[in-house]
């Protein structure tokens, strides 16, 4: 029983992080109507820009959130100006076509970098409060990852609250539900979709830097950290950042349940399964609009 | 103020605007009227910079509108309420209200055009915190009015305000726009009830198959016996 409560806990953490994982591309896909398969990757380059920042600086792992969002911010905006805006004019199905293409040769493109630059290896962020463990009724919770898990629901909290109050959050909202009609109301439709994107890596470089701390990272990791994004965003639905974090602690939780019914490999199987069943029956997601 | 002059626009292949002329004066309540698929709703698109022309151009205060960013049109003073209403359906009626007033003149003037929009409907002043989905079809359009008028515009588009709305209604958004008008907005306005927009308006346009059929005075085109059998009936109702 402990044995279970304890694969649940860990469930809990690691899911943590796959809703912030979705919380970027799930604003992508719902404002732009883009499907940003380079999401993963934009996770991957975060995880090794707080890897520079703390082996290179010297900072403290947390507070390398501090320069990676702000740099994945801009990098965001620089993506969009030089490649997913142009996919903007065309209509929507073109536009997820077109962006897919677009996303898969990001990705080759970082991957190729990212093993130039920080060798094919596993890396990891070593912190100085390392193994640190507290142990609560019988289960042991990891410092680290709890830290991760705050940290990740304070981001979404953050960018909730930035949606819903801010002037250009409720533009990027408005944009999302109509965009002519944004228009037509006087809103620069296009600076909302930058925002947006912007936004979106930003949360991907946040995802990242949590993820090398908590865990590991390596080149490769891309294609997972989309797949998991992608099946959170298709569990929850659009249109809450909330409900987003809340698929992926559920998927994290669903994991960690298989994972101990039926063995280890089936940890990777239940999210596709997910997958398949919400879209049969409940194809707007759990907390969609 | 707003001028069009020869204007074409196409859908494809299919001319749906073919050489278009009007004007629009300050202080004025323009009617434009015709049958479903003339292109009225092309007409007030291509002017919001929705929908780009093949040929013509609309100018605005002389200034060529071809070039402007629709939501810089806005900027300009030229508001629009779209055909079906296009409000932000999960938003409230406050918020729906306040994303009218985003561009930074009409910000400028928010608070004043607020208590205006309030002033003219005072139900959405009740219903305010009430998420826009959930009003019947008559007070939505009070709102995709009144978040037209937080532009704060100096003309006012409608794209047929009283479709699919209960007649009691109807009366309070049509005599709206002459509160509106009365304040010093230009309007334009398309509309199915040609009986009513005719009583409403100053003067009035018809536009059949892309093409403007007949204008003048709107008590002249009442009399007209073509706009009288074709839009008010054999024996003009």
């Amino acid at each position: 029983m402990t044995v279970l409560a304890q694969q649940l806990v860990l469930g809990l953490l690691i899911g943590s992080l796959y809703g912030l994982a979705a919380a970027g591309l799930s604003l992508v896909f719902g404002v732009l109507k883009v499907l940003n398969v380079a999401h993963g990757e934009l996770i991957m380059l975060g995880g090794y820009g707080a890897f520079w920042a703390v082996a290179l600086l010297g900072m403290d792992p947390f507070a390398a959130l501090a320069l990676v969002v702000p740099a994945a911010l801009v990098l965001g905006a620089v993506l969009f100006l030089g490649l997913f805006g142009f996919v903007m004019r065309a209509d929507e199905e073109t536009r997820i076509k077109n962006s897919l293409l677009i996303g898969f040769g990001l990705a080759l493109a970082l991957h190729a970098l990212a093993v130039q630059l920080w060798t094919a290896d596993e890396r990891s962020i070593p912190t100085p409060y390392g193994g640190a463990v507290i142990t609560v009724a019988g289960l042991s919770l990891p410092v680290v990852r709890l830290l991760t898990l705050a940290l990740a629901f304070a981001l979404i909290g953050a960018l909730h609250l930035l949606l819903a109050h801010w002037r250009w959050g409720q533009a990027i909202r408005a944009a999302a539900e109509d965009w002519q009609a944004a228009l037509l109301t006087g809103i620069d439709v296009r600076r909302a979709y930058l925002l947006a994107f912007a936004m979106g890596t930003a949360l991907a470089g946040a995802a990242g830097t949590l993820v090398t701390i908590g865990y590991s990272i390596s080149p490769s990791i891309g294609l997972e950290w989309t797949l998991k994004a992608l099946i959170v965003v298709v569990l929850a639905g659009l249109g809450s950042m909330l409900g987003t974090f809340t698929g992926g602690l559920a998927l994290g939780v669903a994991e960690a349940v298989s994972a101990a019914a039926f063995g280890g490999p089936y940890r990777e199987v239940v999210g596709l399964v997910i997958f398949v069943v919400v879209l049969l029956v409940r194809p707007r997601g759990l907390f969609g609009r | 103020m707003l001028e069009v002059q020869g204007l074409e626009v196409a859908h494809g292949d299919v001319r749906a605007l073919d050489g278009v002329s009007l004007t629009v004066g300050a202080g004025e309540i323009v009617a434009l009227l015709g049958p479903n698929g003339a292109g009225k709703s092309t007409l007030l698109l291509t002017i919001a910079g929705l929908l780009r022309p093949r040929a013509g151009r609309v100018t605005w205060d002389g200034e060529d509108l071809r070039r402007v960013s629709p939501h810089l049109v806005v900027e300009r003073g030229l508001a629009m309420v779209p055909e079906g209403r296009r409000l932000f359906g999960s938003m409230t009626v406050e918020e729906n209200l306040a994303l009218g007033a985003f561009a930074p003149r009409a910000r400028a003037a928010r608070e004043r055009s607020l208590e205006r929009v309030y002033a003219l409907f005072p139900a959405l002043r009740e219903r305010r915190r009430q998420v826009v989905r959930s009003l019947s079809g008559g007070q939505q359009q009070m709102v995709a009015v009144g978040r037209a008028m937080m532009t704060n515009p100096r003309l006012l588009m409608l794209d047929e305000p009283s479709l699919g709305i209960a007649p009691r209604l109807v009366d309070a958004i049509l005599d709206s726009l002459v509160d509106i008008n009365r304040g010093g907005v230009a309007v334009f306005l398309v509309e199915q009830n040609v009986r009513a927009a005719l009583a409403l308006a100053h003067r009035a346009y018809v536009l059949e198959q892309g093409r403007i059929a007949a204008h003048g005075p709107a008590a002249d085109l009442l009399e007209d016996p073509h706009v009288r059998q074709a839009y008010l009936g054999p024996f003009g109702r």
